[in-house]
Protein backbone atom coordinates (compact mmCIF):
# COMPACT_ATOMS: atom_id res chain seq x y z
CA UNK A 1 0.00 0.00 0.00
CA UNK A 2 2.27 3.12 -1.07
CA UNK A 3 0.98 6.39 -2.42
CA UNK A 4 3.01 9.24 -4.55
CA UNK A 5 2.74 12.85 -3.28
CA UNK A 6 4.02 15.44 -5.96
CA UNK A 7 5.03 18.92 -4.97
CA UNK A 8 4.89 22.00 -7.14
CA UNK A 9 6.52 25.33 -7.38
CA UNK A 10 7.23 26.85 -3.63
CA UNK A 11 6.38 23.77 -2.01
CA UNK A 12 9.61 22.13 -3.66
CA UNK A 13 11.62 24.14 -1.53
CA UNK A 14 13.91 22.35 0.83
CA UNK A 15 11.88 19.14 -0.15
CA UNK A 16 11.90 16.83 -3.03
CA UNK A 17 9.17 16.67 -6.21
CA UNK A 18 8.09 14.06 -5.17
CA UNK A 19 7.47 11.50 -2.55
CA UNK A 20 6.49 7.87 -2.04
CA UNK A 21 4.65 6.84 1.35
CA UNK A 22 4.05 3.66 2.74
CA UNK A 23 0.48 3.77 4.14
CA UNK A 24 -0.13 0.06 4.97
CA UNK A 25 -3.60 -0.44 6.63
CA UNK A 26 -3.52 2.59 8.30
CA UNK A 27 -6.46 4.80 7.55
CA UNK A 28 -4.47 7.99 6.91
CA UNK A 29 -5.83 11.06 4.75
CA UNK A 30 -4.52 13.72 2.99
CA UNK A 31 -3.92 15.86 6.14
CA UNK A 32 -1.69 13.13 7.59
CA UNK A 33 0.81 13.67 4.97
CA UNK A 34 0.72 17.41 4.68
CA UNK A 35 1.79 16.49 8.45
CA UNK A 36 4.89 14.75 7.40
CA UNK A 37 5.88 17.02 5.09
CA UNK A 38 5.92 19.72 7.56
CA UNK A 39 3.35 21.99 5.04
CA UNK A 40 0.61 24.19 6.39
CA UNK A 41 -2.74 22.64 4.89
CA UNK A 42 -3.28 27.11 4.28
CA UNK A 43 -0.38 26.68 2.12
CA UNK A 44 -2.28 24.63 -0.09
CA UNK A 45 -4.31 26.30 -3.13
CA UNK A 46 -4.75 23.54 -5.18
CA UNK A 47 -5.49 19.98 -3.86
CA UNK A 48 -5.52 17.12 -6.37
CA UNK A 49 -6.43 13.50 -5.79
CA UNK A 50 -5.88 11.42 -8.82
CA UNK A 51 -6.22 15.19 -10.86
CA UNK A 52 -9.02 15.85 -9.43
CA UNK A 53 -10.06 18.41 -6.88
CA UNK A 54 -9.67 16.59 -3.67
CA UNK A 55 -10.30 17.16 0.19
CA UNK A 56 -7.53 17.29 3.29
CA UNK A 57 -9.39 14.75 4.88
CA UNK A 58 -9.84 12.38 1.83
CA UNK A 59 -8.95 8.83 2.74
CA UNK A 60 -5.90 7.55 0.93
CA UNK A 61 -6.03 4.29 -0.90
CA UNK A 62 -2.97 2.32 -2.55
CA UNK A 63 -1.90 3.69 -5.57
CA UNK A 64 -3.56 7.46 -5.14
CA UNK A 65 -1.34 10.47 -6.58
CA UNK A 66 -1.35 13.65 -4.36
CA UNK A 67 -0.94 16.87 -6.20
CA UNK A 68 -0.12 19.81 -3.93
CA UNK A 69 0.16 23.31 -5.24
CA UNK A 70 0.54 26.79 -3.45
CA UNK A 71 -1.04 30.01 -4.07
CA UNK A 72 0.04 32.40 -6.72
CA UNK A 73 -1.45 35.43 -6.01
CA UNK A 74 0.93 38.22 -7.95
CA UNK A 75 0.55 40.69 -11.28
CA UNK B 1 -3.55 47.53 -43.33
CA UNK B 2 0.31 47.28 -43.34
CA UNK B 3 0.44 47.91 -39.55
CA UNK B 4 -1.36 44.68 -39.13
CA UNK B 5 0.18 42.40 -41.86
CA UNK B 6 1.85 40.25 -39.39
CA UNK B 7 -0.56 39.22 -37.41
CA UNK B 8 -1.64 37.30 -41.00
CA UNK B 9 -2.51 34.73 -41.09
CA UNK B 10 -2.20 33.69 -37.10
CA UNK B 11 -5.15 35.81 -38.10
CA UNK B 12 -7.39 35.82 -41.06
CA UNK B 13 -7.49 39.44 -42.63
CA UNK B 14 -11.68 39.35 -41.79
CA UNK B 15 -10.30 38.14 -38.02
CA UNK B 16 -8.14 40.93 -37.66
CA UNK B 17 -10.72 43.34 -39.06
CA UNK B 18 -13.53 42.16 -36.41
CA UNK B 19 -10.61 43.33 -33.51
CA UNK B 20 -11.46 46.29 -34.08
CA UNK B 21 -15.09 46.58 -32.70
CA UNK B 22 -14.52 44.30 -29.51
CA UNK B 23 -14.04 45.98 -25.96
CA UNK B 24 -11.75 44.47 -23.97
CA UNK B 25 -10.89 46.03 -20.55
CA UNK B 26 -7.60 44.96 -18.51
CA UNK B 27 -8.17 45.43 -14.44
CA UNK B 28 -4.75 46.05 -13.42
CA UNK B 29 -1.85 48.12 -15.34
CA UNK B 30 1.05 46.60 -13.44
CA UNK B 31 3.57 43.42 -13.75
CA UNK B 32 0.67 41.34 -16.30
CA UNK B 33 -1.60 44.46 -17.08
CA UNK B 34 1.18 46.30 -18.53
CA UNK B 35 2.19 44.01 -21.23
CA UNK B 36 -1.59 42.66 -21.71
CA UNK B 37 -2.39 46.38 -22.67
CA UNK B 38 0.37 46.53 -25.25
CA UNK B 39 -0.23 43.55 -27.15
CA UNK B 40 -3.68 43.94 -27.32
CA UNK B 41 -3.09 47.62 -29.00
CA UNK B 42 -0.97 45.97 -31.16
CA UNK B 43 -2.92 43.04 -32.13
CA UNK B 44 -5.37 45.79 -32.98
CA UNK B 45 -8.56 45.70 -30.13
CA UNK B 46 -10.65 48.62 -30.96
CA UNK B 47 -11.36 49.96 -27.19
CA UNK B 48 -9.26 49.27 -24.27
CA UNK B 49 -10.49 49.97 -20.56
CA UNK B 50 -7.26 50.08 -18.46
CA UNK B 51 -8.32 49.91 -14.97
CA UNK B 52 -5.39 51.05 -11.38
CA UNK B 53 -5.89 53.72 -8.79
CA UNK B 54 -1.96 53.12 -8.27
CA UNK B 55 0.85 54.68 -9.67
CA UNK B 56 4.29 53.63 -9.93
CA UNK B 57 7.42 53.17 -7.58
CA UNK B 58 10.58 51.83 -7.89
CA UNK B 59 10.01 48.79 -7.37
CA UNK B 60 8.09 48.56 -10.36
CA UNK B 61 10.83 48.83 -12.65
CA UNK B 62 12.56 45.29 -12.46
CA UNK B 63 8.93 43.78 -14.51
CA UNK B 64 6.39 46.71 -15.30
CA UNK B 65 6.87 47.49 -19.06
CA UNK B 66 5.07 50.55 -18.64
CA UNK B 67 7.25 51.86 -15.59
CA UNK B 68 10.26 53.83 -16.69
CA UNK B 69 12.64 56.72 -14.63
CA UNK B 70 10.41 58.84 -15.80
CA UNK B 71 6.99 57.98 -14.76
CA UNK B 72 7.73 57.45 -11.55
CA UNK B 73 4.95 58.63 -8.59
CA UNK B 74 2.63 58.65 -12.24
CA UNK B 75 -0.73 57.23 -11.70
CA UNK B 76 -0.96 53.41 -13.79
CA UNK B 77 -3.72 53.74 -16.08
CA UNK B 78 -2.96 56.97 -17.12
CA UNK B 79 0.61 56.08 -18.47
CA UNK B 80 -1.08 53.13 -19.96
CA UNK B 81 -2.96 55.44 -22.38
CA UNK B 82 0.01 57.56 -23.04
CA UNK B 83 1.87 54.60 -23.74
CA UNK B 84 -0.72 53.36 -26.20
CA UNK B 85 -1.02 56.63 -27.67
CA UNK B 86 2.55 56.05 -29.39
CA UNK B 87 2.05 52.82 -29.80
CA UNK B 88 -1.10 52.67 -32.03
CA UNK B 89 -3.16 55.57 -32.11
CA UNK B 90 -6.06 53.72 -33.72
CA UNK B 91 -6.67 52.34 -30.44
CA UNK B 92 -9.54 54.07 -28.30
CA UNK B 93 -8.00 53.65 -24.88
CA UNK B 94 -10.39 54.73 -21.81
CA UNK B 95 -8.18 55.18 -18.13
CA UNK B 96 -9.62 53.98 -15.36
CA UNK B 97 -7.87 55.78 -12.60
CA UNK B 98 -9.53 54.08 -9.07
CA UNK B 99 -8.59 50.34 -7.81
CA UNK B 100 -11.95 48.61 -8.95
CA UNK B 101 -14.02 47.40 -5.61
CA UNK B 102 -17.27 45.77 -5.02
CA UNK B 103 -19.58 49.51 -5.52
CA UNK B 104 -17.50 50.51 -8.55
CA UNK B 105 -17.47 47.27 -10.38
CA UNK B 106 -20.29 46.53 -12.23
CA UNK B 107 -20.10 50.03 -13.86
CA UNK B 108 -15.95 49.62 -14.98
CA UNK B 109 -16.76 46.13 -16.64
CA UNK B 110 -20.71 46.67 -18.22
CA UNK B 111 -20.31 46.69 -21.67
CA UNK B 112 -16.86 44.88 -22.20
CA UNK B 113 -16.87 41.31 -24.41
CA UNK B 114 -13.89 40.51 -22.15
CA UNK B 115 -12.05 41.19 -18.81
CA UNK B 116 -8.47 40.27 -17.86
CA UNK B 117 -7.15 40.04 -15.10
CA UNK B 118 -3.93 42.14 -13.97
CA UNK B 119 -4.55 42.31 -10.52
CA UNK B 120 -2.11 42.43 -7.02
CA UNK B 121 -4.52 40.31 -5.08
CA UNK B 122 -6.65 36.99 -4.62
CA UNK B 123 -9.63 38.77 -2.73
CA UNK B 124 -10.00 40.99 -5.85
CA UNK B 125 -9.99 38.36 -8.21
CA UNK B 126 -13.25 36.74 -6.23
CA UNK B 127 -14.70 40.21 -7.06
CA UNK B 128 -13.69 40.10 -10.42
CA UNK B 129 -15.30 36.49 -10.87
CA UNK B 130 -18.38 37.68 -8.70
CA UNK B 131 -18.66 40.99 -11.24
CA UNK B 132 -17.63 38.84 -14.55
CA UNK B 133 -20.51 36.07 -13.27
CA UNK B 134 -23.50 38.66 -12.75
CA UNK B 135 -22.47 40.75 -16.48
CA UNK B 136 -22.00 37.41 -18.11
CA UNK B 137 -19.01 38.39 -19.37
CA UNK B 138 -15.83 36.04 -19.59
CA UNK B 139 -12.56 36.51 -17.58
CA UNK B 140 -9.29 35.66 -18.29
CA UNK B 141 -7.53 35.04 -15.22
CA UNK B 142 -3.49 35.05 -14.72
CA UNK B 143 -1.29 35.29 -11.64
CA UNK B 144 2.64 35.19 -11.20
CA UNK B 145 4.72 34.43 -8.45
CA UNK B 146 8.75 34.06 -8.19
CA UNK B 147 9.36 31.49 -11.21
CA UNK B 148 5.69 30.37 -10.91
CA UNK B 149 2.25 31.35 -12.86
CA UNK B 150 -0.81 30.46 -13.94
CA UNK B 151 -3.55 31.08 -16.58
CA UNK B 152 -7.36 30.02 -16.75
CA UNK B 153 -10.42 31.52 -18.73
CA UNK B 154 -13.66 31.29 -16.49
CA UNK B 155 -16.91 31.42 -18.19
CA UNK B 156 -19.92 32.83 -16.24
CA UNK B 157 -20.77 29.76 -13.93
CA UNK B 158 -17.14 28.04 -13.80
CA UNK B 159 -16.31 29.99 -10.57
CA UNK B 160 -12.94 28.24 -11.67
CA UNK B 161 -11.26 30.35 -9.14
CA UNK B 162 -12.90 28.56 -6.10
CA UNK B 163 -11.06 25.92 -6.85
CA UNK B 164 -7.63 26.91 -7.44
CA UNK B 165 -7.37 29.24 -4.19
CA UNK B 166 -9.03 26.97 -2.15
CA UNK B 167 -8.51 28.95 1.40
CA UNK B 168 -8.84 31.98 -0.40
CA UNK B 169 -5.91 33.30 1.15
CA UNK B 170 -5.01 37.36 1.09
CA UNK B 171 -1.83 36.49 -0.05
CA UNK B 172 0.31 34.22 -2.51
CA UNK B 173 4.19 33.51 -2.67
CA UNK B 174 4.82 36.24 -4.64
CA UNK B 175 4.58 38.17 -1.44
CA UNK B 176 7.78 36.18 -0.44
CA UNK B 177 8.91 35.29 -3.63
CA UNK B 178 8.50 38.47 -5.85
CA UNK B 179 8.54 38.50 -9.69
CA UNK B 180 11.54 38.96 -12.11
CA UNK B 181 10.71 40.64 -15.23
CA UNK B 182 10.51 37.12 -17.34
CA UNK B 183 7.36 36.44 -15.81
CA UNK B 184 4.82 38.51 -15.98
CA UNK B 185 6.24 38.66 -20.13
CA UNK B 186 5.13 35.15 -20.00
CA UNK B 187 1.82 34.87 -18.20
CA UNK B 188 0.41 38.09 -20.06
CA UNK B 189 1.19 36.05 -23.31
CA UNK B 190 -0.93 33.30 -22.50
CA UNK B 191 -3.78 35.59 -21.18
CA UNK B 192 -3.47 37.82 -24.88
CA UNK B 193 -3.72 34.33 -26.64
CA UNK B 194 -6.81 32.98 -24.73
CA UNK B 195 -8.51 36.71 -24.99
CA UNK B 196 -8.20 36.63 -28.56
CA UNK B 197 -9.32 33.35 -28.97
CA UNK B 198 -12.53 33.63 -27.12
CA UNK B 199 -13.20 37.27 -29.27
CA UNK B 200 -13.18 35.57 -31.95
CA UNK B 201 -14.06 31.90 -31.63
CA UNK B 202 -10.70 30.00 -32.65
CA UNK B 203 -8.96 27.38 -31.36
CA UNK B 204 -9.05 25.62 -28.39
CA UNK B 205 -9.03 27.71 -24.66
CA UNK B 206 -8.27 27.03 -20.84
CA UNK B 207 -11.91 26.54 -19.73
CA UNK B 208 -11.95 24.89 -16.54
CA UNK B 209 -8.45 24.00 -17.18
CA UNK B 210 -5.33 25.78 -15.33
CA UNK B 211 -2.35 25.97 -17.06
CA UNK B 212 0.36 25.96 -14.45
CA UNK B 213 3.98 27.02 -15.17
CA UNK B 214 6.98 26.62 -13.46
CA UNK B 215 10.14 28.28 -15.22
CA UNK B 216 12.70 26.75 -12.53
CA UNK B 217 12.13 23.08 -13.38
CA UNK B 218 10.15 24.24 -17.10
CA UNK B 219 7.44 22.16 -16.14
CA UNK B 220 4.33 22.79 -17.96
CA UNK B 221 1.17 21.39 -16.58
CA UNK B 222 -2.87 21.62 -17.04
CA UNK B 223 -5.21 20.48 -14.78
CA UNK B 224 -8.85 19.93 -15.40
CA UNK B 225 -11.77 20.64 -13.09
Amino acid sequence: MEVEIRLFASFREGREKKYFFKIGNLNLTVRDILEKLDIDEEEVAILLINGRDGKVDSALKDGDIISLFPPVGGG
Amino acid sequence: MIRYERNMSALSKEENEKLKDFRVVVVGCGGLGGYTVEMLARLGIGHITVVDGDSFSESNLNRQILSNNQNLGKNKAIQAKKRIEIVNDLIEVVPVTKFIDEYNGTDILKGHDIVIDGLDNIDTRFLLQEKCEELKIPFVHGAIGGWYGQVTTIFPGDRTLDFIYRNRRKEGIEKRLGNPSFIPAMVSSIQVSEAVKVLIKKGEILRKKLLVIDLLYQDFKIINF
